[in-house]
């Protein structure tokens, strides 16, 4: 065990930037995926990626990222990262088109930018409507680069199960699974990043990868990792419905005129631009949700009195729609069957997109020395909610200020390789498996997981209520006892994915528990998190980020201030 | 409620002979070849009422964006979250792509599709990953053209459809080639078309391809590869008379 080097765990775009960071210092790393690098989830997001470029003769500048950014998250992130984030964007943009992303360019060759949600100024770089497939295309050709050269090591196929921990506590390496062999086995690191996206699939109805479910993250929140805002899950106002996820269909399309309407009294009403003048469709994401949620569900004008409500694009031109939204359009095409430049698309909120993650400092460090988390796992930049192209930026921005800290965090320290360390973690991760891989009983592990996410979407979901909220979390602990009745019908000891997704589904019911709990406590509305009972804002008591910690019982809670040096609160009104 | 039947080509591990199963599947609205399996998945048993384990297969974004869960579905490669059951039929074939090693059931190796992109080089060598200002502009009609291809999800379909892909064969594939000429035309990937041109003109290069066109007609983006192969075509044919001519 005398390899040095950095352990990224997670191939998405946060994961690549921060390996890319090390790896030009000359310092090798090993990247852990569960599936192949390529295909990570970051190719779900759509419509694009944020900078203040001012290239469309609108005065758009930092500030009113900033700005934009610090409301839209309705004031529950610190400010200083922030600032950070936003000043480093254009370089950001800049960066990926040195690495061949094709953006789509105005007539001169410029870098296009549309509108998006929660803005007023045309800021938004984009690739089509395939925006995050492009720039992790960009990376995943930038790092086989380097795995050409040797410096990168790729274990695809392999899952993240835990880190190891030295009698100071400092995280010296990981235990991961070979998802082919189920092979345990530890691997030393002077520092590990931790990049393994959202929770989204304790949700299951979801806009997420399937593999997005927080296991990892979870993982090390179990280990003793400080968990934050785990109660801030953004539901995406315009999702199509389908039992096996809810597609994503981009604000990109409400950015390029797209209108949202459903029948009122026989006539079409355009009920966000009658009740937001000022942004209309493009009001932030949370707020739309709700609106939808609201005219759906509570005045029950859903179309066909279904869960749903018009998505429109038939009043724009057909060439221009397959120009800036073609890869939207044909998937709703693909999977629908009807063509949305003909008919309006049928659509409805779903679960999206994890403000909460694993707490770290202004240096990306978890509460675990050594152990970094950066892209949707950690919780730094979206407050309460994440304005739309807010992520494939701070995604990237995240992963190379991890990158760069552990390029400073490891210089000149001597790296942990005591065996016993290793040996000693291996052995209780062996233990667990083999306890899972025995357990016998009538429960399904695929048909638990779903009983989770209808618990999740009905009770913790777009509106929340306390007395739903405290039958969530008996319904949660109901599920964790019944989990040790769930029974094996694959006894293989070859590419086993039952086994794994067992593993899985424990660590989300622990993550679950936390969401629930975090969410019953905070008696106050702030951005993604609603309570009718509470409907405003408290920043008297609320302008708070929550901490939780992992104990065998229940979550233990503590708060911390929201650091506001940039701006003090202000009303956020969208009308 | 309408039924179907799935009928899985199996297979334990990589060293293992392949059997068939069949399971009964109620469809849902909307349903697609994933949420078919997913149902199979919760309640394992055969047609004949035999358990068996659950069925093994690769996917993620299942948007038809990541290319994970190609597999042959009725005879054809494409991706199973993309194939919706109201189209199949009433019987449903399911088998692993079979040009690549099987690691178990429908999930298979692709490992030989990424080797390829490091033998193209298929990346732009640039200056490193800090503020060095905007790249070079680049005419959007172009630009347009470079983005059909960089659409590529290295899922395997145009391969799979290839007669000149294949175990014995060192073709590099369609795939690969594609990404050539997208580098190759890329304002900061120009500078290197030679060396690029150079790894295709070998042995599996592009001279190995037999001009079936199979891969544009399975290629779940469009993608316009035969336009790519035939324009490296001649690129591969001057830089072969250049390099006669220098040497």
């Amino acid at each position: 065990m005398s390899e040095r080097g950095v352990i990224v765990v997670g191939g998405g775009i946060s994961g690549l930037m921060a390996a890319l960071k090390v790896v030009e210092k000359g310092i090798p790393v090993k990247i852990f995926s569960v599936v192949r690098v390529k295909r990570s989830h970051t190719v779900c997001a759509e419509g694009g990626i944020n900078a203040a470029l001012n290239t469309k003769g609108e005065g758009d500048s930092i500030d009113e990222h900033i700005r934009d950014t610090i409301v839209g998250g309705d004031f529950l992130a610190h400010q200083k990262p922030i600032v950070k984030l936003c000043n480093a964007a254009p370089s950001i943009i800049y960066m990926y088109d040195r690495m061949g992303v094709t953006f789509s360019r105005t007539p001169e060759g410029r870098i296009d930018l549309r509108l998006f949600g929660g803005v007023k100024k045309r800021r938004t770089a984009f690739a089509g409507a395939t925006t995050g497939q492009q720039l992790m295309y960009a990376l995943d050709e930038q790092i086989r680069k380097y795995e050409a050269l040797g410096l990168v090591t790729k274990h695809e196929f392999w899952s993240f199960q835990s880190v190891v921990r030295d009698g100071s506590g400092r995280g010296i390496g990981i235990i991961a699974m070979d998802m082919k062999t189920m092979e345990l086995r530890a691997f030393p690191a002077a520092a590990v990043i931790i990049c393994t996206g959202g929770y989204g699939h304790i949700y299951g109805r979801c806009t997420a990868s399937t593999h997005c479910n927080g296991s990892a993250a979870s993982s090390l929140y179990q280990q003793g990792a400080t968990f934050a805002n785990p109660e801030f899950v953004q539901f995406h106002p315009t999702t199509i419905p389908n039992i096996d996820k809810m597609r994503l269909i981009s604000e990109a399309v409400r950015g390029e005129g797209g209108r949202i309407w459903t029948y009122r009294n026989g006539k079409p009403w355009y009920f966000l631009e009658e009740w937001y003048p000022s942004y209309g469709n493009l009001v932030p994401r949370d707020i739309a949700a709700r609106a939808i949620y609201k005219v759906v569900r509570e005045m029950g004008l859903g179309i066909d009195g279904k869960d749903a409500v018009y998505l429109d694009v038939t009043h724009i031109d057909r060439k221009r729609l397959d120009e800036r939204l073609g890869g939207v359009l044909e998937k709703y095409e693909r999977f629908m069957g009807e063509d949305p430049r003909e008919v309006p698309m049928k659509v409805f909120p779903a679960a999206h997109y994890s403000m909460g993650g694993l707490w770290v400092d202004e240096n990306h460090m978890t509460t675990i020395e050594g152990v970094f988390a950066a892209g949707e796992c950690d919780y730094l930049y979206h407050g309460a909610n994440r304005l739309g192209a807010n992520s494939l930026l701070s995604a990237s921005f995240s992963g190379f200020e991890a990158g760069s800290r552990v390029v400073e965090y490891i210089k000149g320290k001597d790296q942990n390789t005591d065996k016993k360390w290793f040996d000693d973690e291996l052995k209780r991760q062996n233990e667990q498996f083999k306890l899972l891989a025995a357990a016998s009983g009538d429960e399904n592990v695929y048909a638990l997981h779903h009983e989770l996410n209808d618990v999740m979407c009905d009770k913790v979901g777009i509106v929340r209520k306390n007395d739903e909220l405290s039958s969530a979390i008996t319904k949660i602990l109901e599920l964790k006892e019944r989990f040790k009745k769930c029974g094996t019908s694959d006894g293989s000891r070859w590419g086993n994915q039952e086994l794994i997704f067992k593993k899985d589904l424990y660590n989300m019911l622990e993550l679950a528990h936390a969401i629930a709990a975090a969410a019953l406590l905070r008696n106050e509305s702030r951005g993604a998190h609603y309570k009718p009972e509470f409907p405003e804002r408290d920043d008297a008591n609320w302008a708070k980020i929550t901490k939780v910690r992992f104990a065998p019982d229940a979550p233990k809670f503590e708060y911390e201030d929201v650091e506001m040096s940039y701006m003090p609160p202000t009303k956020r009104d969208y009308r | 409620m309408r039924k179907v039947l799935i009928r899985i080509k199996r297979q334990k591990d990589p060293h293992s002979m392949p059997y068939w199963e069949e399971f009964e599947v109620r469809v849902t609205e909307g349903m697609n070849v994933i949420g078919a399996l997913k149902e199979i998945r919760k309640n394992p048993v055969t047609v004949d009422g035999k358990k068996t384990t659950p069925p093994v297969w690769d996917e993620s974004c299942l948007e038809e964006i990541c290319g994970a869960c190609t597999m042959l579905i009725n005879g054809r490669p494409r991706q199973a979250c993309a194939a919706l059951i109201d189209t199949l039929g009433d019987k449903i074939v399911l088998e692993p792509l079979s040009k690549f090693p099987v690691i178990r059931d429908l999930w298979v190796d692709r490992t030989k599709m990424f080797d390829a992109l490091k033998r193209v080089r298929a990346w732009v060598e640039n200056d490193g990953y800090f503020d060095l200002g905007p790249g070079p502009f680049f005419n959007e009609k172009e630009r347009k053209i470079a983005y059909a291809f960089s659409r590529c999800m290295t899922c395997g379909c145009c391969v799979e459809a290839c007669p000149q892909y294949n175990a014995r064969s060192p073709f590099i594939g369609a795939h690969a080639l594609g990404q050539v000429y997208l580098f190759n035309m890329l304002p900061l990937g120009k500078k290197d078309k030679d060396e690029r041109l150079d790894a295709i003109m070998g042995v599996g290069g592009i001279s190995e391809c037999g001009n079936a066109q199979n891969c544009v007609e399975v290629c779940p983006k469009n993608i316009p590869l035969t336009d790519a192969i035939a324009s490296l075509g001649w690129a591969t044919t001057v830089r072969a008379i250049k390099r006669l001519l220098t040497e």
